[in-house]
Formats: structure tokens, C-alpha cells, sequence
């Protein structure tokens, strides 16, 4: 758990199966049945070929963070966070999602560094996947 | 087909106020379409095409068409953020060229500073992607700083390298007495103002203003019979870029696809253009956008803009001579609109004449709009002198 506020996500008939596991402390991806293209973000299409044949996969938990930055002046539920940091990480499946880098000092966080998946409760139920330094 | 020549800026109009809190935002779109029309020697009763965007209430162009008193044969309400008056230009000429209308005005308004801030929280709650981006609380000044920091690391560009893109608009601004923030800056002050969302610091941010602006885009014909001297419109290219499932590389915006149109149908080169309007939301919107629409190779725009490379009249590239979007204004939170007008007063050589480029004879005007790199639209216009 880190100290980062987790608001909840708006869960949708797409997106119901991504929460469900988040929730039971697993990553899971979308991947298209039929050119076996891993999808982000998760919904019931493949932006690549158009199937609506769309399966979920456990992912490695792992990536590593492609981007990021230390927000100083958060907004909204993170109006009293800052500061924190907001990445993208590069998951080992292939997408880049945006996340929040946790488990360490914001100002440590790199471009490179290696990182793996942990979740916050959020208070409908569902969990927040965010990362951490590997090992930390 | 191509829409080189076939319609003619005859008139632009920016709202002179900054801070409008006794205005409602149709009374501002009235102002400016009025302003544009009286700069173009034209009335309400020519205008036969009508374009708006995301900031027109209400019903948007049906909404605004029955305030204006508007009755038209042609309505365009394209809707991509701060671009989308910069489209707007490009569609208006189509339509001109397939002889839809001869007459279009397009029209911008907000107050975000007076009004609070109109980020579009509606539209976002039912965005596909929404949930796998706001529940980790990315501001949008953390969007622009996550592609400042990939650029950063893929180039080794330098935060007093974005800080040069600051201190040329504000080395502008201090010549237009309708400035937001009409002071000259260093780059030292840039580094030293607070950090927001690293490595963007507040003074590589934009001003949030209340106004607006208006175009007038007429046909040859109309154009032949007015007094004013009016902007030909040479080429237009647009683009939408957007994560690409989860790919998203944030080192180049759509800039990379709508420039080559514009320029390819403007016949036009990068080398040969002599002053830019370039959309600056941020510093960082402005290095890439530069790179991306050739004027320097990929990864080198830190070294373009540096030794007021941006600076008018002797800099490489003279951008944004009324202090752009940096310290002059930003209406609506949308800038496409005052890119456009910029563009067209050094076409006419009415800029400031401490800015003014010395024979200007082809400009771009160029639009970004929604999240840099990640979800965006960019539109590039390529703007001559009446007898280009
Ligand atoms: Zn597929």
C-alpha cells in the first residue's frame, strides 16, 4: 500500500474484468484472439484488427518506466498529494500505460529503472495497480 | 483537389481584453464576429458558412448560428481542442473551393480566468480511456512534463533550452499592449519560478485569459471586391495522433503528418517560410512542434530556439510576435485562433513594427490541440501575401 489517495475508477461492461482482477491483486491485459495483439487500454475491440474477439492474460507484473515526472500542485483527489509521480511504465507485454510510480522517493524515480506492479485499495471495492522499484 | 489560392483571409479580430467577467461567453462570440466582419468590410447578412468548436454553448453551431442571427448553407463545428480553429481555416476553404459557401466566419470564446477553469470534465468522465489515465492524477501540466522528459532523455534537451522558447514570446509581448504578461523575462527567471510538474516550471506554461478571436475566410470573388488586403490561404494539412494501443511514443506529435500536407500543398518548403505561429501551451509543445514540422532535424529543436533563435525580427525562425500563448493570451484555454490571427498581421504588415518580419511574405500558422503526443489533434496552415 502506498499513501497516495485511490480514487476509484469508473468501471465499465468493457472494462469489468480488468477491475474484477485488480481487486484480487492481479495485472491482467486484453489480448486479441485473433492476431494475438496485446490491447491497452483494456476494451472489447482490437484496435488492430478489429476483432471484438478480445481475451484477458495475466501479465508479468513487470516494465519498465518509460517516462516520468513529479507532479508538484495535484488536482482533484490529488489536490492534497503532491508530491507524487506520474509515469508511464513500458510493461513487459509490450504497452506503455500511465501509472504512479510508489515505494520510494518521488525525486529517485527514472527513465530505465525497472519496476513491478502493486496495488492500492481504492473504497469501491476495486484496487489501483500502480509500481515500484523492483525489489523495494 | 487542392484548395491552394482558393479562399482568402479577409478578416481576423482578437478580443482586447484579457479578464472579461461582465460579458456572458455568447456576448464575446458576437464582439469578435463583429470585429472580424468589420475588418473585413463585411456584415452578418454576407456570412453563408459558420464554424465553431467545443467552446460555442449550448447546441454549439445551431446555438450560436440563432444568437448571431446567422442563417447559412454550410456549418462546421469540428471539434479538436485548440486546433480546431486552425482546421476550421482549411475546411472553410474546401467548402469555398466546392463552392458550399463564400462567405465563412469562424468564431472563439471563453472566460476560464473570470469563469473558472473549463477543462472539459464532462466529456473526459465518458471517455473510453478515462479510467486508465485520471485515477492516477495526472494534471495537464504533467502530460506536457512527460513528454519533456522523454525529449529530454532520447535528446539531451536542456529546461534553459525550453526556457529560451519563454523569454522570445515574452521579448515579443513587451510590444502589444493587450498582453497578459507583457514583462521581458531571462532565462534564469524561468528556471527559478516554481516547479510544477518537472521538468516544466511555471513560466513554461501558458496564461489562462478570457477573450476570444474571430476569421473571416471568403471565396476569390468576395475577396477581389473588398478593400482590406486579405491572406491567401496556400495549404492546409491536419492529423489526429493518439496512443496508438498503448504505444504511444511522446518525442513527436501529429505535427510530423500535418505539416508535409500543408507544405506539400502550399508547394512550399519549410526553408522558404518567413514567420511562424506556433502553438505554446507549454515550451514543449513548441520544441517539438518545430521539429516535427521540419524547420530542424528531429532531437536539434534545443539547439534551434537557443540564442533567441525564436526571436523577431533577426532570430531563425521569428515565432509568435504577439508573445503567443506564453505572455499574450489564451482564450478559452484554445490558441489555435490567436495563431491564426498573428499570422495574418504579419502577412498584412500589422504587427507591431518592433516584430514585424521585413517583407513577410509566407507564414504558417500551426494548432495543437487535446494532450501532447498522446491524444491530440495538429493542424498546419501555409498563409501568403494576397498575390502569393
Ligand atoms: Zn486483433
Amino acid at each position: 500500500m502506498s499513501s497516495l489517495p485511490a480514487p476509484s475508477p469508473p468501471v465499465t461492461l468493457e472494462t469489468q474484468p480488468f477491475w474484477d482482477a485488480a481487486a484480487a491483486g492481479r495485472l491482467v491485459l486484453p489480448r486479441c484472439d485473433a492476431c494475438t495483439t496485446v490491447i491497452w487500454y483494456p476494451r472489447a475491440f482490437c484496435p488492430a484488427c478489429g476483432s471484438t474477439a478480445v481475451c484477458w492474460i495475466d501479465a508479468a507484473g513487470t516494465g519498465t518506466v518509460y517516462s516520468c515526472t513529479v507532479v508538484r500542485k495535484g488536482q482533484g483527489a490529488y489536490r492534497e498529494a503532491a508530491p507524487y509521480v506520474v509515469a508511464y511504465v513500458e510493461l513487459d507485454e509490450g504497452p506503455r500505460m500511465m501509472t504512479n510510480v510508489v515505494g520510494c522517493d518521488p525525486d529517485a524515480v527514472s527513465i530505465g529503472m525497472r519496476v513491478e506492479v502493486t496495488f492500492d485499495a481504492t473504497d469501491k471495492g476495486t484496487a489501483l495497480p500502480r509500481f515500484r522499484p523492483v525489489g523495494s | 483537389m487542392s484548395i491552394r489560392g482558393t479562399a482568402f483571409v479577409a478578416g481576423a479580430f482578437e478580443h482586447p481584453r484579457r479578464e472579461i467577467p461582465d460579458r456572458t461567453i455568447p456576448q464575446i462570440h458576437g464582439e469578435v464576429a463583429m470585429g472580424a466582419l468589420a475588418d473585413a468590410g463585411l456584415t452578418l447578412a454576407d456570412v453563408d458558412g459558420y464554424f465553431c468548436a467545443g467552446d460555442a454553448p449550448g447546441l454549439g453551431g445551431m446555438s450560436m448560428a440563432e444568437y448571431l442571427g446567422l442563417h447559412v448553407r454550410h456549418i462546421d463545428a469540428t471539434e479538436t481542442g485548440g486546433s480546431s480553429y486552425v482546421v476550421h481555416v482549411g475546411h472553410a476553404a474546401q467548402a469555398i473551393a466546392a463552392g458550399k459557401c463564400s462567405v465563412a466566419l469562424i468564431t472563439l470564446a471563453g472566460n476560464p480566468r473570470s469563469g473558472g477553469f473549463e477543462g472539459g470534465g464532462r466529456a473526459f468522465a465518458s471517455a473510453p480511456e478515462g479510467g486508465f489515465e485520471t485515477v492516477w492524477g495526472p494534471t495537464i501540466v504533467a502530460n506536457y512534463a512527460l513528454a519533456a522528459q522523454r525529449h529530454m532523455y532520447e535528446f539531451g534537451t536542456t529546461s534553459a533550452q525550453l526556457a529560451e522558447i519563454k523569454v522570445a514570446a515574452a521579448a515579443h509581448a513587451q510590444h502589444n499592449p493587450n498582453a497578459m504578461l507583457p514583462r521581458p523575462v531571462t532565462i534564469e527567471e524561468v528556471l527559478e519560478s516554481p516547479m510544477v510538474a518537472d521538468p516544466l516550471h511555471r513560466l513554461d506554461c501558458c496564461v489562462i485569459t478570457d477573450g476570444g478571436g474571430a476569421l473571416v475566410v471568403v471565396s476569390p470573388e468576395v475577396a477581389r471586391d473588398l478593400d482590406r488586403s486579405c491572406v491567401k490561404v496556400l495549404g492546409a494539412g491536419e492529423a489526429v495522433k493518439h496512443t496508438d494501443n498503448g504505444r504511444v511514443d511522446l518525442t513527436y506529435t501529429g505535427a510530423v503528418w500535418s505539416g508535409p500536407r500543408a507544405f506539400e500543398e502550399a508547394g512550399v518548403t519549410p526553408g522558404d517560410i518567413d514567420y511562424a505561429s506556433i502553438y505554446d501551451s507549454f515550451t514543449i509543445t513548441v520544441l517539438e512542434t518545430i521539429e516535427d514540422l521540419g524547420f530542424c532535424e528531429k532531437g536539434k529543436g534545443g539547439a534551434f530556439v537557443a540564442d533567441g533563435g525564436l526571436q523577431s525580427p533577426n532570430g531563425r525562425l521569428p515565432f509568435n510576435t504577439d508573445g503567443g500563448g506564453l505572455c499574450n493570451n489564451h482564450p478559452a484555454n484554445r490558441g489555435g485562433m490567436t495563431k491564426v490571427i498573428e499570422a495574418v498581421r504579419q502577412l498584412r504588415d500589422e504587427a507591431h513594427p518592433a516584430v514585424q518580419v521585413p517583407d513577410c511574405q509566407l507564414a504558417v500558422a500551426h494548432g495543437t490541440g487535446g494532450s501532447l503526443a498522446t491524444r491530440m489533434g495538429s493542424a498546419t496552415l501555409v498563409l501568403g501575401r494576397e498575390d502569393a
